[in-house]
Order: structure tokens, then sequence, then C-alpha cells
């Protein structure tokens, strides 16, 4: 089943200060299935971060369409209403970015608990599966009460991982999730994503090593500096 | 697990409505053709600088005020029309009972001089509580639930801090669980470590008992952590609005640009 279909989809970034307006993409058309996972290529400022934020609707598209299947039918998520975009990520579609967006004073259990909390699990119960998945990614079990906003790049890491992947989403956007990564962390992380594909969730990813995830990826993009797409098979 | 659920294509329906509100107080226009909706367990955020109008906005959202013209609905049972034709006493049970507020200065929502547990079991005495017991252990339960400690609940807010004071606010906002919650700069004014406190017990209600919010600030990175949805508003007009993550990394309009490219 089709997960998700993009088209035509375009952006710019109009900065007004400058008066002027900054390219990102545009032309980008790819589809993705169930259980999929595609690698988004290309050098560094290209845009492939600037398209997972667009998926995700933190970045307004100008052009093109995001058709978001279900069995119910099909969502545009370029013009969905902010609403449905909302219950959307709350249920669906995940996002794991590179930094930890914790808000202070939240122990990190209570952080990774928390989509399972909002999805109405009673709290004994996120908590546990939060410290199981702390400790998978290999949180020491001392950090677990503390507030991440005072640990390393790498710790924090882990932490946002096990609150993105606690939850199986229908499709996840990865944004170099195993960058300031150590060994132990990036096996766990790939065998989660190994899970997850398996139980039929479509990814979208970039990463810095595609080495690590090279068995999951079926279908790769290479983003280029001006005009975009080829939709390549592996 | 229930995340394989499907999306609902259809929207709830807004728990708030306000439409086409305009006032104007002699020659300055404070809210000029402003529309907003609030969704049933969303937390929505408004910015704006002084006098862009967010203010009047959350008065207005609280009856304290009528515009010159706009619609005020809640879908809420037995409130059919307009709100804003309501007469003053139907205003003011409404408002005691279905909705909360926590203002910025804590003498505007608290009586300084009667004790804490008193300030709150006001709003228990208009609902018709009219046991002493029950009272208090109701008082108690609104008061722990925004974090404030019990042992002092009897200390009148003049002696008590900043952070504290406004704890009792928002217990007193709590105390009928009120449908909206409105908050108007609650953190404003409050030690950087008082101010997580607050956010975090705000946080923590809204989860915990699905509490639909409105908070007006001019400080972006509170919206940044609290808000789903947030509004900007410039010379009584809303500019933009949209989903709290894409204002903030891809504000589309010239003046919310600025805004976030003036935060530190």
């Amino acid at each position: 089943m089709t997960v998700l279909q993009v088209e035509n989809l375009g952006k710019q970034f109009q900065m007004h200060h400058l008066g002027q307006s900054l390219h990102a993409f545009d032309s980008i058309n790819f589809t993705l299935a169930q259980g999929e996972f595609l690698l988004l290529r290309g050098p560094n400022g290209v845009g492939k971060s600037t398209l997972l934020r667009t998926l995700y609707r933190s970045y307004l598209p100008q052009e093109g369409h995001i058709w978001y299947h279900t069995t119910e039918g099909r969502i545009d998520l370029a013009r969905a209403a902010d609403v449905d975009i909302a219950l959307l990520r709350r249920r669906e579609i995940g996002f794991v970015t590179q930094f930890l967006i914790a808000r202070p004073r939240v122990a990190a259990e209570d952080i990774v608990a928390e989509p399972l909390r909002l999805a109405g699990i009673p709290a004994a119960e996120a908590t546990a599966q939060a410290r199981l998945w702390l400790a998978e990614f290999g949180v020491k079990r001392d950090l677990w009460r503390a507030y991440p906003t005072t640990f390393s790049g790498g710790e924090q890491q882990k932490v946002n991982l096990a609150r993105a992947l606690i939850l199986p989403q229908r499709l996840l956007l990865l944004d170099e999730p195993t960058a300031s990564l150590d060994a132990g962390a990036r096996a766990a992380l790939v065998r989660r994503l190994a899970d997850l594909k398996a139980q039929g969730v479509a990814m979208i990813g970039v990463f810095h090593h595609p080495g690590d995830v090279a068995h999951l990826i079926d279908r790769d993009i290479e983003l280029t500096a001006k005009e975009v797409t080829e939709d390549v098979a592996v | 697990m229930n995340a394989m659920l499907p999306p609902q294509l259809m929207t709830t329906p807004p728990l708030l409505t306000m439409t086409g509100l305009c006032r104007r107080y002699g020659r300055v226009t404070a809210l000029d053709d402003v529309s907003a909706m609030v969704y049933p367990g969303e937390v929505l955020g408004i910015v704006g600088e002084s006098g862009s109008g967010k203010s009047t906005l959350l008065r207005m959202m609280n009856l304290e005020d009528t515009p010159d013209s706009g619609d005020y609905r809640l879908a809420l049972p037995d409130l059919p029309g307009n709100l804003f034709d309501l007469d003053r006493f139907a205003r003011r049970m409404l408002c005691a009972t279905r909705i909360g507020i926590v203002y910025q200065n804590p003498h505007q929502g608290l009586l300084m001089k009667h004790t804490s547990s008193g300030n709150v079991a006001e709003r228990l005495l208009i609902a018709g509580e009219r046991s002493f017991a029950a009272l208090r252990a109701r008082g108690r339960v609104a008061l722990e639930a925004s974090e404030f400690p019990l042992d002092r609940m009897d200390a009148r807010p003049i002696e008590l801090s900043g952070g504290m004071q406004q704890r009792v606010q928002l217990a007193k906002a709590i105390a009928l669980e009120p449908a909206l919650l409105l908050l108007d700069e609650p953190t404003t004014g409050l030690d950087v470590s008082v101010q997580a406190l607050v956010l975090d017990t705000l946080k923590r209600l809204q989860r915990d008992r699905a509490i639909t919010m409105v908070i007006v600030s001019h400080d972006l990175g509170v919206l940044r952590t609290m808000a789903d949805r947030v509004m900007v508003m410039r010379h009584g007009r809303v500019v933009e609005q949209g989903l709290a993550d894409q204002v903030f990394q891809d504000p589309q309009h010239e003046y919310t640009q600025s805004l976030v490219h003036a935060k530190l």
C-alpha cells in the first residue's frame, strides 16, 4: 500500500530582510510504500534536511503536493489544516532530528515516556517501557532521572531516539539519526529501524554514513544543486 | 498499537470560535477584524509586541470586555449563540465555572490578603459548594495539581514569592476543571528557574487533564516549548498563524521573520 506520494514538490524561502528568495529545491517526485526505506543522497546544503522538514510541514512548501494515503482516503500534507497535521504527528508521522528539543527540568525517562502517555498508556507502564528503551540505547541507569539539558551531545541524542522510536508510526522521517552516536547505540538504532520496517513502517532518511543502514535501503533519491530528481531503484 | 489507526481526515470541531472581532478604544484600534479558533486539548500561543492586541483578545475570551462587533462561541452544552450577548450575571457564572484565567500580575487575579486556600475556595463558592470540609478538600486537590506546597495553603499570597503566587492563581483557575484555561504572560517577570517549573506544571496539567489552553506571551521560547499552534499579532491584526515549529522555523510574514531573527 502506498503511504506517501510526492508530486512536483518545490520550496523557496522568502527572505524579507534580504528582499530575495532562496531556492531550496523543486520538482521532487517519488512514491513510498508501506515498509519501504528511501535514502536521500547529496552533498551538504543541497536540501535533504529541508525536504524532510517540508514533508513534516515544519516548512511550508510553495508548490506541489504531498499526498499521505490511508485506508480512508488521502490528504495533502502540503495544504492540510494545522490541526490535522498536529493529529497526524501525534499518531502516525514521526520525525527524528539531530538535536534534542528538551523542556528544562524534565527527567530523561519522562521525556521518553511522553509519547506513550499522550497515547493514553498509564504512567507506570509508560515509564517501564521508557527505561527499557533508554537501556537499549545505552543510556546509563543513573541518568534516567536526570535532566538531559546537561547531557553530552551523544547522550542527548540517545534520549531523543528513544523518544522518537518508542511508538511505531506509519511514516518515519530520519534526519541524520546516527550523527554523534557511539557504535553500541548505532547498532541499537539500526536494530530498531529494521524491526520497525518489518512492522511496515515507511521511512525516509538522511544519513552521514549510509553504510550503517545499507541493508535496509530499498531506493534512493539524489538531490543535486539546482534541479532535482530521479528516483533510482537500487 | 494504536499508532496504526487511520487518521481522522475530518477535523474535530473547534472548542472556541471567534469571528470578526473589532474593538476601538477612542482613536486606538485594539482589534481589527480578528478571528481565532481553538481546538479541544490543544495549546494555542498568541505572540506579539506590546500594543499588538494580544491581551485584549485574551480579555475578550474571558468576556471581560465586549467588542464593537464580532461573534464568540464555545462548543459547550447549554451555550448556544454569541457569548457577547450574555448579560453580566451569565458572563460571571460562565467565567467562574468554565473558563480559568491566570494573569501576569497576581494582584489582578488574587485577593492578596485572603489565604491562598481561601482564594481557591472563592471559586468553589461561586459554583455553589457550601460545605467547609468539601471546600478544603477540593481546594487542596487544585493546589496540589498546581504543585503548590500544601503546608503553605493558609499563607496569604502577599507573603509568597512570585512563582508561588502564580501557582495559587493556577489552582484557582483550574479548581472547577474549566474547559478553557487562559494565561496572560504567566511566566513574565519570574526567574528562569521558576519559569521552567511553572511551564512544567502547565505541561503536566495539559497532558493529564487535556485542558485546552490559550497562552499570550511575548517570549518566543515559552511558546516554542508550550504551544501546538501559534498566532502572531501586530497592530490589532493576525499577521500569521500556523503550527508552532513552522511559524518559528519557516516564518512567512515579514514581521514574524523579524521577531524570530531577533530571538537570542
